[in-house]
């Protein structure tokens, strides 16, 4: 049997039996079962996916309101100041600030990558990749979606919230969470961030157990843990991760609850003055008379449990779509897949221990410091064996410039540059210049979003056919790459430069500051920049709408790649797999010389 | 044609990424003609003592971690050029190679655990000085974490000093007070302790290469030694909404002018007392 060349449609992907099977099933369960309460994996994917995406232009929103006051202090914002901020002028006011980026890295981390990257891609790939019909628990599984929508509600109530919403950061550092007269504007937000963020844990929670259970019990005959593609393995460590470390953040979440709505004082020190007034309980409650004793630096270590591995949540998964796709896409095996599995574990392992790194500066005991520092320097080795072996993988390759495969490359390079710059804020001496610097702002961006979301990117144009049995437009998915790959460099590398010269993050205003004020059109040309890789994205909006309903139909293995989501129709129907299946080799036999094509997918007998 | 040109197109782009990279940073460190100095950005002066050795440690990372960048940046743009080229065979059918692992396993480890072991002096003499009692001078100074020059209370939104009494106390009566200017011998081994009356503060003089967060219910002690001028003190933790106005100065004075400056507020201080009395007489 020849494959089918990709670009045609394969005849394969219409085979009657899919047909007649999504046909069957449409009679059967309404649209409101098949689409909304829905405990099909595929359809539960879906919609954390779009959930996803509109969050992500939610965020990018606050992203380039950040980048304006950066650009122009203080300035009046064209157009939409007026409806934005009628009582300030049209200008964004410090609160709102504060606000901004608050919500920008919440919206971005809880609501935008981990839904993507597991919710969105995990549901949809775990059964796909290992031959199962569906998730282990269906209902569990649509039940994690439908916790998404609570945790959304509070988000935005936070944005309603009178004063202008949470004020705290992403990272919620108390006491300024917790004592509300220490951040006025946060009053109730702060009290419905907290609850957003437990949501979004019951929502991740749910899905972990789930990935899991479903890894772990429902591979098809002859799917072996060391036949599973590095895409399964890296969601179900993050899966696992996610188990590990989320009942800490929930935890702390209660804990900062009750030190907001009862007092309970787990991080609030004794003889605290805010406003010139006693917060101490002893003050506030004289009856009672328990002074608070508790410590700031508890809910740092706490949060920093969670959200450094959290921080692997938003990278393992991503590393391994990467890895799939370059694969697919370079008609290579991947070079030492093993190291690949080993060096997936090693990062989660470590990255139970490394937390502290976030906190050099704080106030904890430097002997500790050291420690973290030793730790997660060396975390960076399991990520330097990631990037030797994806070069290992191009060597030697026959690479097809696809605009997944663009992508996937593109994930490489990024990767490198915000790996070795962890380097530097690991280093505890430089970290106590560097720390909450703009480098570390390019850091983050470089391994988050050139790395977690260029995946992602990835992941949409390769799997896109999958989904919905059509193509994306190949020429409009390069135009947006070369755009994107372009200005995302524009934002984010000349920060590094910003933080070297010791530009603080989170500053509404720098340039009153003397050693600051020459950051100026630095920092414009900055925004212009990103506001540029905001209008771009407009390329991809319109790609994927039209490519939803007009895209060119595929068979089911338009990329001619071996793993088992490609055995299946395109889109595969209620129970995926319209054969039986059986697992005879490894993910990534490509170019073997057992065949003549130059693929032997994972279910072939030969 | 048109496969040439994505191909193409895709290795400049990627070619681009090191050659940008190592640019940018050789020309924010050394603007002029290459580099035009608006753009430019780079560590301001340095004038504390462990300050250079900071900058040293950095720069030997952006060494290793350069050299890294344009080998691993290169040999993925030289694959991307050279195995992207339309081809009849096959590619490589490798699975990957024992020894190399081994290899790119060992080396980096070595080279990281260096980095990691080139840190703990410099860590060291920033953290736990003040509690040694020896200066890298190899003297004990004037202050020490059990008795140090002054107090910085950082509350939303100012930094204030309070420089002990004669005795050596802060909760007497002879506590002078400063509030956004504070100042400090030049060239001494200055300790202080650092606090916070409200929320978490940070403590920041990137001229110093000094960043101490102040946390309430802490008294953490903080030393630098410094050259005379006079800095930016800005605070570097989110502490609420004028966050980005806390704002400071650091005044690096001869010894002998601050003695002056020492007893000037005291007198001030004693003469303001008695008027106050007077009048209460
Ligand atoms: C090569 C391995 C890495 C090392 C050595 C490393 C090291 C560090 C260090 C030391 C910090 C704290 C810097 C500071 O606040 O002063 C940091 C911050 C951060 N890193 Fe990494 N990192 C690595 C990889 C990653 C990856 C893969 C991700 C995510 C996908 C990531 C995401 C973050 C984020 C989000 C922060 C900032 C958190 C905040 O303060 O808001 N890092 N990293
Ligand atoms: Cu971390
Ligand atoms: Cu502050």
């Amino acid at each position: 049997m020849n494959p089918p060349p990709s670009a045609e449609p394969a005849p394969l992907g219409l085979a009657p039996e899919g047909t007649v099977h999504v046909h069957h099933e449409h009679h059967e369960i309404g649209f409101i079962r098949k689409y909304i309460f829905s405990t099909d994996h595929k359809v539960i994917g879906m919609q954390f996916m779009f959930t996803g995406l509109i969050f992500l232009v939610l965020g990018g929103l606050l992203a380039m309101a950040i980048r304006w006051q950066l650009a122009f202090p203080w300035q009046e914002m064209p157009v939409i100041g007026r409806l934005l901020f009628p009582e300030t002028g049209r200008v964004v006011s410090p609160e709102y600030y504060t606000m901004l980026f608050t919500m920008h890295g919440t919206v971005m981390i809880f609501f935008v990558i981990i839904p993507l990257l597991t919710g969105a891609f995990g549901n949809f790939l775990i059964p796909l990749m290992i031959g199962a019909p569906d998730m282990a628990f269906p209902k569990l599984n649509m039940m994690g979606y439908w916790a998404m929508l609570p945790a959304i509600f509070f988000l935005m109530l936070g944005f309603g919230a009178e004063g202008g919403g949470p004020a705290a950061g992403w990272t919620a550092y108390p006491p300024l969470s917790t004592i509300t007269s220490a951040a006025p504007g946060s009053a109730s937000a702060q009290t419905y961030w907290l609850l957003a963020l437990t949501w979004v844990g019951v929502s991740s929670m749910m899905g972990a157990v789930n990935y899991v259970t479903t890894i772990a019990k429902m591979r098809a005959p002859g799917m072996t843990l060391y036949r599973m593609p590095l895409s399964i393995w890296g969601l179900g460590v993050a899966a696992i991760l996610q188990l590990f470390a989320l009942p800490v953040l929930t935890a702390a979440g209660f804990m900062q609850l009750f030190d907001r709505v009862l007092h309970t004082g787990f991080f609030t020190p004794t003889n605290l003055v805010v406003n010139n007034v006693g917060v101490d309980y002893a003050v506030a409650n004289p009856e009672t008379a328990t002074a608070a004793g508790g410590h700031p630096l508890l809910w740092q270590h706490l949060f920093w449990f969670y959200s450094h591995p959290a921080v692997y949540i938003m990278v393992v998964p991503a590393m391994g779509f990467a890895s799939d796709i370059i694969a697919v896409h370079a008609r290579k095996p991947i070079f030492g897949y093993k190291p690949m599995v080993y060096s997936i574990a090693g990062i989660a392992g470590l990255g139970f221990i490394v937390w502290g790194h976030h906190m050099f500066t704080s106030g904890m005991n430097p002997t500790v410091g050291m420690v973290f520092m030793v730790s997660t320097i060396m975390i960076a080795l399991p990520s330097a064996i990631k990037v030797f072996n994806w070069l290992g993988t191009l060597w030697g390759a026959r690479i097809r410039f696809t605009t997944p495969m663009l992508y996937a490359l593109a994930f490489v390079s990024m990767f490198i540059i915000g790996g070795l710059s962890g380097i530097w804020m690991a280093a505890t001496p430089v970290d106590v210049y560097i720390h909450d610097t703009y480098i570390v702002v390019a850091h983050f961006h470089y391994v988050v979003f050139a790395g977690s979301v260029f995946a992602i990117l990835a992941a949409i144009y390769h799997w896109f056919p999958k989904m919905f049995g059509r193509m994306m437009n190949e020429t409009l998915g390069k135009i947006h790459f070369f755009g994107t790959f372009i200005f995302t460099n524009g934002v984010f590398y000349m920060m590094h430069q910003l933080g070297i010269a010791g530009l603080m993050r989170r500053t509404a205003d720098p340039y009153s500051y003397e050693i600051y004020a020459h950051l100026q059109p630095l920092n414009e040309a900055i925004s212009y920049c990103a506001f540029a890789l905001f209008a771009w994205q407009i390329f991809f909006v319109i790609n994927f709408f039209h490519s939803l309903f007009w895209g060119r139909r595929v068979g089911r293995n338009p990329w001619q790649a071996t793993t088992l989501e490609w055995q299946a129709p395109s889109p595969p129907g209620h129970g995926n797999f319209d054969h039986q299946l059986e697992v005879h080799r490894g993910p990534y036999e490509y170019s073997g010389p057992e065949v003549e094509e130059d693929y032997l997918p994972q279910t072939r007998k030969l | 044609m048109k496969e040439l040109v994505l191909r193409i197109a895709t290795t400049i782009l990627f070619l681009l990424v090191p050659i940008l990279g190592v640019w940018t940073f050789v020309g924010s460190a050394y603007p002029g003609k290459w580099w035009p100095e608006v753009y430019a950005a780079w560590f301001p002066e340095n004038v504390s003592t462990y300050g250079p050795k900071i900058d040293q440690l950095f720069n030997l990372i952006l060494w290793m971690v350069g050299i890294t960048f344009v080998l691993t940046e290169g040999i993925l743009v030289w694959c991307i050029f050279w195995y992207g080229k339309p081809r009849k065979s096959k590619a490589w059918f490798s699975h990957g190679n024992h020894k190399l692992e081994l290899i790119w396993t060992a080396v980096p480890s070595v080279l990281l655990l260096i980095i990691a072991f080139s840190q703990m002096g410099a860590w060291a003499e920033i953290k736990f000085t003040s509690h040694m009692g020896k200066f890298p001078d190899g003297t004990e100074g004037p202050y020490s974490a059990e008795q140090p020059l002054m107090e910085v209370y950082a509350s939303q939104f100012d930094w204030r000093a309070r420089y002990a009494d004669p005795s050596g106390n802060f909760d007497g009566v002879d506590v002078i007070e400063s509030a956004y200017d504070i100042y400090v011998p030049a060239d001494t081994p200055v300790v202080f302790h650092l606090k916070s009356r409200d929320v978490l503060h940070a403590f920041f003089v990137p001229q110093f290469r000094l960043k101490q967060d102040a946390v309430p219910g802490l008294t953490i002690p903080v030393w630098f030694q410094a050259e005379e001028g006079s800095y930016d003190l800005i605070c570097a933790e989110l502490c609420g909404w004028g966050h980005y106005k806390m704002a400071g100065r650091v005044h690096v004075i001869p010894k002998d002018e601050f003695e002056r400056w020492l007893a000037d507020q005291r007198d001030a201080l004693y003469s303001n007392g008695t008027d106050d009395l007077a009048e209460a007489d």
